[in-house]
């Protein structure tokens, strides 16, 4: 190896991390297609052109200190995408926030920032099921109703993926925690949702023919993707959307032990959200009005 | 005009990368169709990886997205698994922003830096419904303008474009747009738009000219068959790179690409006179950016994207006049902002390990690379590469005496004259390296990569009457380099060696070098499947060699005949009527000292020796000095505190 005087870095030695913000943040519309990768890398150039003071790593080559939580899959949207920015001085995160979000590609928008004290639980302590919400255009209720009642009736459903490092098999039943499906709620989306084009969610002009499901998953290792729940529900019930169905991570966060989830920023928030507002995809409370497949 | 996005998005999921084709880069523009006077999609017609950090495309889209009542939009190549679906439902081929489909533009403009991307024009023109030969279009069709190096000699595609762009873009773009503000061919009729094109500096438009071939196969004339039509047509040049500062804000990409960084050309133009060079020869002369105006690029760009690595480009960017100012000054600038610094194109002897270390200062130090061509001192003066080996030597040793520990080394093979013995040199060279390299370092865990490319002869070069050399004997050639280098394995363990098998390059060969007939051949390659010859896992040579001698051979000529064939003096050359400034004589002059392995100097630090550039295009050398140093800036933080 060089001697340190010989590398340069060593010249500029990085300054240590003095604080730390958590961000949540969504992937909408057409960025639904971007990978992790895609997005870490948008989210390296956006910290630099917010001017933001991110601490990077030490080393031959340096880089910022974004740490990533349970990021979706590629080709599914998101309410709830977490990541961790490690600071050198500390920064009110209402500014980081929108400083950030203004950078950001259009459809990566930031939600919400919060300060956390340095020796916080890592964010991955803070979730462990995600809650989703598919779309299933050209697939009547009453049948996705049925597939899913079929699928909560197993013990366990086993489907296979594959993946660059081979095949994958994951139990869909195991991690699948509770389902919700309601025609209201279908109705609502395709009258009050966004803009077709714009999001991407909904554009599915025939309202009746689109069934909607909201399920809560575990986190297992591998983990369950919406893709597998949707290959369960074939394997069961020989469910076979027309289209690809469309996915949307509503939250992530702790189960409890009614099958729903807390917030990890629930304990360490002092703001409120400073990200726009988007009607159509807040998280849908599990109300009492919607009929429970399972539990 | 409508998005055709809906139709697209369910296709998506079902492709690989799909991010590629969903648009949204930071610093992209999306119009209002209905306030745009001339509507331009432009498309780089290779995959979105490789098409969106291309220079030439996001100088003319910002260029063009500057004029307010002009629309740009981008298209890149579609891959096959996209392509299939996209016939199975019926989904046009698109612009990446809007989604707008092709056919509804005004001008399809195109850009060819590699001729291998010859079909994707033609699967892009079927996917858009517009007719695939410029003969069968309708007024309610775009016009398809070709541009970029491959174009300057355009006559493969002849059949499939109604026009080609010669030299720099930036004005030419300007006056089409200008021209069709009066009036497009759907107002005005496509035969008066063509004639309006033909009329413009360094359009070409192929309709106009005919070409009569003897019985022997041979071109006999190339005549304009209308008096719009020039005999020849010239190039552009772009004067001051200064007064074109582009891209001011470059296009950053969600998807990964192959280069992601604010890239400035510092310069434009070369005159090492390297003989295979064919960009040396047609982008000349040199015309140095100001260290003033390269130090604003940098800001601006830098502030613009969020890169973290600014590439110098040129076509040997080390011979900028102020090259240790701008390294230096840019260095000291961001120094402590993790901001690194590129020189893609460099040479051995303009090299210095001063230079290397401002360029690694504020970052990671990545290997070195270079380029000496040949690896015989005499095919170097042949190619008129040169670059001694001592120079080499003592520019690595430097380089691992400094904490380098890898170079990486480009060669050619089947370069003319050349025996067994100019590629074996190679082996010599590499061990040379190692060993200087081990000496330096004190250490043996050096490595030395050895790039080979199979050399293709291209039009505008003193080159373009040379024998192409045939795969078999390239392939041989290479076989018997890799065993020479691992003759010592002490030292062999350390190079790696890297090349493609000869063929691509003879197919590269036919479409550099063709005419007219040539068309016919790619049409029936594409019928065939043939898509993204470039990439090695999708060029079929079968395809190539099955078209060639089902078209060609009928006419008298063949694959061989277009490649392998050496041509004479008087020979037709089917660009004759495209005039890159370089004088024909001095062209065949510099062949005939090609095969006299005598050397020719740079024309930027030796006397003019007349190559007819400068008269021709009204143009000069342009080099510094100015004395100027840059500006340090302190960074200022926005969102911090």
């Amino acid at each position: 190896m060089p001697s340190g005087s010989d590398r340069g870095v060593a010249a500029n030695p990085a300054p240590p991390t003095m604080a730390k913000v958590r961000v949540r943040f969504a992937r909408r519309g057409r960025m639904r297609f971007a990978s992790h990768r895609d997005v870490a890398r948008s989210f390296e150039r956006a910290v630099r052109r917010a001017a933001l003071p991110v601490a990077h790593s030490h080393g031959f080559s340096p880089r910022p200190r974004l740490s990533w939580a349970n990021p979706a899959p590629t080709g599914a949207a998101s309410e709830a995408e977490y990541v961790e920015i490690g600071l050198t001085c500390p920064v009110a995160p209402p500014g980081l926030a929108s400083a950030l979000d203004a950078v950001l590609p259009e459809g990566i928008d930031v939600l919400e920032a919060i300060e956390i004290p340095l020796g916080a639980p890592a964010l991955a302590e803070l979730i462990n099921a995600s809650r989703w919400r598919l779309e299933l255009p050209g697939v009547r209720p009453d049948e996705l109703a049925a597939a899913v009642t079929a699928l909560m009736a197993v013990g366990e459903l086993v489907v296979e993926r594959a993946t660059k490092d081979g095949r994958r098999r994951v139990d869909v039943r195991a991690a699948l925690v509770r389902v919700t499906f309601d025609e209201a709620i279908t109705n609502e989306v395709i009258v009050d949702g966004p803009q077709p084009g714009v999001d991407g969610v909904v554009g599915h002009s025939d309202a009746a023919r689109c069934a909607i499901m909201t399920a809560v998953v575990r986190q297992t290792i591998p983990a369950v993707r919406p893709d597998d729940v949707l290959a369960a529900l074939v394997a069961v019930a020989g469910l076979r959307p027309p289209v690809p169905p469309m996915a949307t991570r509503l939250a992530q966060g702790l189960l409890d032990d009614r099958g729903r989830l807390a917030d990890p920023f629930g304990a360490d928030r002092v703001t409120t959200s400073t990200g726009p507002a988007w009607s159509g995809a807040q998280p849908a409370p599990a109300v009492s009005d919607q009929h429970d497949a399972a539990s | 005009m409508e998005s055709v996005f809906s139709a697209l998005e369910p296709l998506l999921p079902r492709v690989a990368k799909p991010v590629q084709y969903i648009g949204g880069e930071l610093n992209s523009t999306t119009k209002d169709w209905g306030e745009a006077a001339v509507r331009w999609a432009l498309m780089y017609p290779d995959a979105y990886e490789v098409g969106l950090p291309n220079q030439g495309l996001m100088i003319l889209y910002e260029l063009l997205n500057e004029q307010p009542d002009v629309l740009a939009e981008r298209a890149y190549a579609v891959w096959p698994d996209l392509e299939a679906l996209m016939r199975e439902h019926r989904v046009p081929h698109f612009t990446v922003e809007a989604h707008r489909p092709l056919d509804a533009f005004d001008v399809l403009g195109v850009s060819f830096a590699t001729e291998l991307c010859y079909t994707n024009l033609l699967t892009a023109l079927d996917l858009a419904g517009i007719p695939l030969r410029a003969a069968d279009r309708g007024d309610e069709h775009p016009l398809v303008v070709a541009g970029g190096h491959a174009v300057f000699n355009p006559e493969p595609i002849a059949d499939f474009i109604d026009a080609a762009v010669l030299g720099d873009g930036e004005q030419a773009v300007l006056d089409i747009t200008d021209m069709l503000r009066r009036g497009t061919q759907r107002t005005v009729g496509r035969a008066e738009v063509l004639t309006r094109l033909a009329d413009i500096d360094g359009v070409y438009v192929p309709a106009f000219y005919n070409v009569s071939y003897r019985p022997d196969g041979h071109i006999e004339s190339i005549v304009p068959n209308t008096s719009v039509a020039p005999e020849r047509v010239t190039k552009r040049t772009t004067v001051d790179l200064d007064e074109w500062p582009y891209p001011k804000r470059p296009l950053v990409p969600m998807a990964e690409t192959v280069h992601e960084r604010m890239s400035v050309e510092i310069f434009r133009g070369c005159t090492r006179g390297c003989r295979f060079c064919q960009a040396g020869m047609i982008t000349r002369p040199v015309r140095e950016r100001s260290l003033a105006g390269i130090g604003e690029m940098v800001e601006r760009g830098l502030e613009a994207s969020g890169f973290t690595e600014v590439g110098l480009l040129s076509l040997s960017s080390a011979d900028h006049s102020e090259i240790a100012e701008i390294t230096k000054g840019l260095a000291d600038r961001y120094e402590g902002t993790h901001t690194t610094l590129s020189l893609p194109s460099t040479r051995v002897d303009a090299f210095n390990i001063d230079l290397a270390n401002e360029i690694s200062r504020n970052g990671r130090r990545s290997g070195l690379t270079f380029a000496p061509e040949g690896g015989s001192e005499r095919i170097r003066r042949v190619i008129n590469k040169m670059v001694s080996e001592e120079d080499l030597i003592r520019t690595v040793s430097a380089a691992f005496a400094h904490g380098w520990r890898q170079v990486k080394l480009y060669f050619m093979c089947g370069l003319p004259t050349e025996t067994d013995e100019d590629v074996l040199a190679i082996a010599g060279v590499a061990h040379r390296v190692i060993k200087a390299g081990r000496a330096a370092s004190g250490r043996n865990d050096v490595r030395c990569t050895i790039s080979i490319g199979g050399f293709v002869p291209k039009p505008h070069t003193p080159f373009q009457w040379a024998a192409q050399c045939d795969p078999d004997t390239v392939d041989d050639r290479l076989r018997k380099l890799r065993a020479a280098i691992n003759t010592d394995r002490r030292l062999g363990r350390n190079i790696g060696m890297r090349y493609h098998d000869g063929k691509p390059a003879l197919i590269e060969g036919l479409l550099s070098r063709g005419d007219r007939r040539v068309g016919r051949v790619i049409e029936r390659v594409w019928r065939a499947g043939g898509r993204f010859d470039g990439w090695s896992e999708h060029f079929d040579y079968q395809h190539w060699t099955d078209a060639a001698a089902a078209e060609l051979e009928p006419l008298g000529v063949s694959l061989a005949w277009f490649t392998t064939r050496a041509r004479l003096k008087d020979e037709v050359l089917p660009w004759r009527h495209l005039d890159s400034g370089l004088d024909p004589d001095w062209l065949w002059d510099d062949w005939q000292d090609a095969l006299a392995a005598r050397e020719q100097d740079d024309c930027r630090w030796t006397p003019c020796f007349d190559c007819g550039v400068c008269p021709s295009t009204g143009t000069d050398i342009q080099v510094g000095p100015s004395g100027t140093v840059l500006i340090p800036l302190t960074p200022v933080s926005v969102a911090g505190d």
